[in-house]
């Protein structure tokens, strides 16, 4: 089946472990400890990089490795993925022994959570026993002085024996002093032997001793005033996971996250594409002007800078409002929430729950949500994740879903009953998304990828304030920017060929005719029109430039409308034959239909096969196929069209 | 079925581990955790559906499904 330990267990995960050293004289440090205890913010607050953070474990599941330099030595760090012990066999933990017993690192950096450092000192003797090097980085101090939890770090580190340093990286605090440390401890050549093993043991005494070991040490360093769980964790934990108000309070906020984003996009679209359009003008004017033949401007202008016009005007501000909303959610630890909520579903599915925290994660990217399936322990579970996360959409997906149903189905309505529509469609197109997930996690889980649900643990962390300025800043610059790009580059292109198809004319017709028309009969079996189906099939390196591909194949006939609002945009797509329907079906083939080219690379890297590339590949384009042909076919029969 | 294992506790309550049942990966994983005999867990509630319930284990909370808290056993549940 292609489902060997070796495609998808440690070998995926870090097999290209290669240390990158920039100078030979650059001493490794590596950054390990839990999962959730903010290693990817000490790693970024220490390299100036950008790994993404959010309050969920499991957040780094590759090996990320960043340079700093610190009093005139430079440092690579590894930051290696979160884990609870080096002893359990999850793939995560296995690259983090193995690149800890590989003796690679020069030191090692335990970030431990000093709100809950009895549980994150087991992680530490267990290192301490395979290396001798380390230097513990009691993180999170700010957030356990607000839970006026106190730490006696000399004491610590007597009991340990190795260097403790404070530290609360978000806010930069200790991070200095933890570069001292760890650099005296790099550079120390007689290092302290590691703590003795008491004699042969079985594992469950090695694993009770360690526990106890790390209880005792925890009575003698730890104060607390309350609990690591505090009574305002347990209140929000009550409503938010309640059995009447965790749902309601999970669909509530979906909505509110999508009206804010429609409503919010309206706007600065329109002012976007205004804006960019009569700079458009300007252009065209200016390359008259310098005597460039008109195939060059048409196709500079029509072609290029039109499609990328239309892809930022349609892609940035939806974006530039739906990922920091989404990121906002992800710092406050709601995501583990909506896991714990959802588990039952994926139970019932034969899947993980941590399932769910790689669909969220698909919002955002789907090939993002396909790495972040790897935080899934069973092989088979993973794939099922895997298989799967492309049918909720992605960020590139997302808006072309609301320009869909503002224009189609809740434009009439307008004002706030407009919006508040829009987004009660949409949560319905996503809630569809997420139940095709379960469905087709049953359906592999009943034949292609047998078998029953595995064991897991799913860890609730403590809410944590958001830093909403750094959030809001990193989320447009690391995400939208990025995304944006990605999707620019690609537009650009496409808008070229489009052009060109548009204006190569073979035999008295242009080619695009020629093959919008050779697709036209397959696609109206499914509601759509040749030209849809052609831009989807062009926009399969980037899907935000579906909607801009069909525009352009649309207007690029020659009549040159300009479209600078939505009324203009529906009143071109009905003069082209558009009805709801296929409006309807667009945008269900918009929620289904094969994933970018960048998604389907990181299935065959993640997976390691073709054949499990092909199947996620097929399954979610012949399920839209499916459902388009149903929903086209009853509207024609019921003669609604 | 083991009649006092971790399913048994009700939201509140709050009993000591005296062994576990579960075997391979996931009895690591529940050492891990801090399982072990005498550790004192706390049940916080069941998910809106039913299950998997939320316990409060050395100052974590960890979500089981109830066929993994199954193979936790406890003591006499001390409310």
């Amino acid at each position: 089946m292609g489902l060997s330990k070796d495609s998808t267990g440690a070998r995926a995960v870090g097999g290209q472990l290669v240390i990158e050293k920039k100078n030979p004289g650059d001493l490794v440090l590596a950054l390990a400890g839990n999962p959730n205890v903010g290693k990817s913010t000490v790693f970024n607050a220490l390299t100036k990089m950008h790994q993404h953070t959010g309050n969920w474990p499991g957040k780094t599941v590759t090996n990320a490795q960043g340079r700093c330099v610190h009093k005139g030595q430079g440092y690579v760090l590894v930051d290696l993925p979160g884990c609870y012990s080096l002893l359990a066999h999850s793939a995560e933990e296995e690259v983090a022994r193995e690149f800890l017993c590989s003796g690679r690192a020069d030191a090692t950096i335990v970030v431990c959570d000093a709100t809950c450092l009895e549980r994150n000192l087991n992680l530490v003797l267990q290192i301490l026993e395979i290396t001798p090097k380390v230097v513990v980085c009691v993180n999170l101090l700010d957030e356990a002085r607000r839970k006026q939890v106190e730490v006696d770090l000399p004491k610590l580190s007597e009991l340990l024996g190795v260097p403790v340093v404070g530290a609360a990286a978000r806010g930069g605090e200790g991070l200095s002093e933890l570069m001292e440390k760890a650099g005296e401890q790099a550079r120390a050549h007689t290092a302290r032997p590691p703590l003795p093993c008491p004699g042969p043991e079985s594992e469950d005494e090695a694993a009770a001793r360690t526990v106890y070991r790390a209880e005792e040490i925890a009575r003698q360093v730890v104060k607390r005033g309350q609990n690591g769980y505090s009574n305002r964790d347990r209140a929000w934990d009550r409503i938010l996971t309640g059995k009447l108000t965790g749902f309601p309070i999970m669909l509530l906020l979906l909505l509110g996250i999508f009206w804010l984003t429609i409503t919010g996009a309206n706007y600065p679209s329109a002012l976007l594409s205004t804006a960019l359009f009569s700079l458009g003008d300007r252009l065209r004017e200016l390359l008259t002007w310098l005597g460039s033949a008109p195939w060059l401007t048409g196709l500079l202008i029509d072609g290029v800078y039109r499609t990328l016009s239309w892809v930022v005007s349609v892609m940035l501000p939806p974006m530039a409002i739906f990922f920091p909303l989404f990121t906002l959610l992800e710092d406050l630890g709601y995501l583990p929430r909506v896991a714990f909520n959802l588990d039952k579903c994926f139970q019932c599915c034969g899947a993980c729950g941590k399932q769910s925290l790689t669909t969220a994660m698909g919002f955002g990217c789907n090939a993002a949500g396909v790495v972040g399936c790897r935080i899934i322990d069973s092989p088979r579970e993973r794939l099922i994740a895997m298989l799967t996360n492309s049918f909720v959409p992605c960020n590139g997906r997302l808006p072309m879903l609301i320009t869909l149903i503002t224009l189609f189905f809740a434009g009439a309505a307008g004002g706030f009953g407009g919006s508040l529509l829009s987004a009660l469609m949409l949560l319905g197109v996503i809630l569809l998304g997420v139940g095709m997930t379960l469905l087709i996690s049953k359906f592999l889980s009943a034949t292609l990828l047998k078998g029953v649900p595995s064991s897991f643990t799913l860890e609730l962390p403590p809410y944590r304030r958001p830093q909403v300025g750094k959030v809001i800043v990193r989320s447009v610059f690391d995400r939208t920017l990025f995304v944006l790009g990605r999707a620019a580059a690609v537009a650009a292109p496409a808008g070229l060929v489009i052009w060109l198809l548009a204006n190569i004319t073979v035999g008295g017709s242009t080619l695009l005719s020629l093959c919008a028309g050779f697709l036209d009969p397959f696609a109206r079996l499914f509601g759509l029109d040749g030209v849809i189906l052609l831009a989807f099939i062009l926009g399969l390196p980037a899907n935000e430039i579906v909607i801009p591909l069909i525009v352009m194949a649309y207007t690029s006939g020659g009549a040159l409308t300009e479209l600078t609002d939505l009324t203009a945009l529906r009143a071109l797509l009905v003069d082209n034959g558009w009805t709801w329907l296929t409006a309807l079906c667009t945008l269900l083939f918009g929620l289904m239909h094969w994933p970018c080219s960048t998604t389907c690379m990181t299935i065959k890297k993640e997976s390691g096969s073709l054949k499990w590339t092909a199947i996620a590949f097929l399954l979610p384009t012949v399920c839209g196929l499916a459902l388009c042909f149903l929903v086209a076919s009853a509207a024609r029969l019921l003669g609604a069209v | 079925m083991n009649s006092d294992n971790l399913t048994r506790l009700r939201p509140g309550q709050s009993a000591a581990v005296r062994g576990l049942t579960a075997q391979g990966p996931m009895r690591r994983r529940l050492q891990d955790i801090g399982l072990v005999k005498g550790t004192v867990v706390q049940c916080l509630g069941a998910s809106p559906l039913g299950d998997p319930s939320a316990y409060l284990i050395r100052g974590a909370v960890i979500a089981l499904r109830d066929r993994d808290a199954a193979g936790v056993l406890l003591e006499r549940p001390a409310v």
